[in-house]
């Protein structure tokens, strides 16, 4: 199959991060900090992007400010090409670092926040004093002028905040900001008793963003993720699989989406051993589920099978135990009950205790 | 936020155009998204320097097109709109 290029790349740099937020959208099993790509191999990896037909890179991890040669990662990104996009969480940057970013030529910046407020965003990154350093943070990316996009990830907890953080995103000049409801993957999905937002709130959230994208245009770009278990069609996924978007993990391995790794049967292959363009093309875990012609019905006789390309292959995969069958949230989908089950049961749980996310293992772990 | 053709357009930090040499078309790289240009949007871009009103520009894309100026400038003032709502275009007075 000749597939397109991809346009953007998520390298996610290390699994370490000084957070370790219930939603983390890094496996449950994170990659050894012994097994990371070299500062040479990242190198490689952005060269045969950029060759490969890569615009966009999105530096990103665990938290990128953890690997301590960011910098030159970013330098060698641009001289490769690459619009470079650092996904932070703030932790690890301090004012001189930011400096020696901007003089690599780092592009943007997207910061994450966890809530508006140190009690609610230090208990949700599971990290004191994490709210204090990251408004230090905002202030000197501004001071400096990176364009800035706040990442504010909403849950039942903190979606009421919502107003707030659309504020905070003005008030710190920043551009854009992504309001995504938490998605069920991963460490998430032992946290969906805690996590899972009211039908009602999910409501109220796409409320509020219609008007505030009324009230902010040109001030403000609002990029939102609904709450997908209420909702009665399919994120379209990655924009289909393996169509724009290329995962590197630390450990070198690519991925067509961050969470592919929770669909068993897919072998996926490693930068250390084959050429990036060769997996992208090649590759049988990017041809799994690319294009058309995998869907199932009702996907395959539907007008909207290039809308939404039949949703999540790893939510049908983690709801119904087929990676190929219609994501239920699709109201089509002759399994569409299950998530409205779900969605109801987890959002009433009235249990808030949140199982954190844990640190990557330092060495291969002992046979016995 | 409309755009007033007295007004002076600029790409701001962290936009700007890129030859993609992989599908040889031009783009504008900006946070999260990469835009395919047509020859008219690469044509309008390359002239904006925050030093001239959108007006000149039009005048100056006309003459060098050999079209109607008010055709221009309705093209110019249309195409810069949905930029600046983005967030892709800035202006100053």
């Amino acid at each position: 199959m000749t597939a397109n290029p991809p346009i953007a790349m998520l390298a996610e740099l290390t699994h370490r991060c000084p957070l370790s937020c219930p939603y983390c959208s890094n496996p449950v099993e994170l990659a050894r900090i012994d097994s990371e790509l070299s500062t040479e191999e990242w190198v490689s990896v952005f060269q045969q992007a950029a060759a490969l037909g890569v615009l966009q890179l999105h530096l990103s991890g665990g938290e990128p400010a953890s690997r301590r040669d960011l910098t030159d990662l970013v330098k060698a990104a641009r001289d490769a090409g690459l619009y470079t996009n650092l996904i932070t969480s703030g932790i690890g940057l301090n004012e001189r670092r930011l400096k020696e970013l901007d003089a690599a030529g780092l592009d943007h910046v997207q910061l994450s926040l966890q809530g508006t407020d140190a009690e609610m965003a230090d208990r949700i990154g599971g990290y004191k004093r994490g709210f204090e350093r990251k408004m230090a943070v905002s202030e000197w990316i501004s001071a400096i002028g990176f364009p800035l996009t706040l990442n504010f990830v909403m849950h039942r907890q903190n979606l009421h905040q919502l107003e707030t953080a659309i504020q905070m995103a003005v008030d710190m000049g920043a551009r854009r900001i992504e309001v995504a409801t938490v998605q069920f993957h991963g460490w998430a999905m032992q946290n969906r008793n805690a996590l899972m937002p009211s039908r009602d709130q999910a409501r109220e959230a796409s409320r509020i963003v219609a008007e505030a994208r009324a009230r902010l245009k040109g001030t403000l770009v609002i990029d939102y993720v609904p709450a997908d278990y209420h909702a009665n069609y399919p994120k379209p996924c990655m924009g289909g699989w393996a169509s724009t978007g290329i995962n590197v993990a630390p450990d070198g391995i690519v991925l067509p989406c961050h969470a592919a790794q929770t669909i068993p049967h897919l072998k996926f292959d490693n930068v250390r051993d084959l050429p990036l363009a060769e997996i992208w093309h090649n590759g049988s875990a990017f041809n799994a589920y690319r294009g058309t012609d995998w869907m199932p019905e009702p996907c395959q006789s539907c007008d909207r099978k290039e809308i939404d390309f039949g949703g999540c292959r790893c939510q049908a995969m983690a709801l119904l135990g087929d990676p190929a069958a219609t994501d239920p949230v699709c109201v089509k989908s002759p399994r569409h009950e299950v998530v409205a089950q779900l969605a109801e049961g987890f959002s009433s749980s009235g249990s808030d205790e949140l199982s954190y996310r844990a640190q990557p293992p330092k060495l291969e772990p002992t046979t016995q | 936020m409309s755009v007033d053709p007295n007004e002076k357009p600029f790409l701001p930090r962290g936009v700007r155009l890129h030859f993609d040499k992989v599908r040889d078309d031009w783009v504008l790289l900006a946070p999260e998204r990469a835009i395919r240009l047509d020859d008219i949007g690469l044509a309008i871009l390359n002239e904006l320097d925050g030093e001239r009103s959108l007006s000149m520009i039009a005048t100056s894309l006309a003459e060098k097109y050999g079209a109607p100026a008010d055709q221009v400038a309705t093209d110019c003032v249309e195409f810069l709109q949905s930029l600046v709502d983005r967030r892709f275009v800035e202006l100053r007075q």
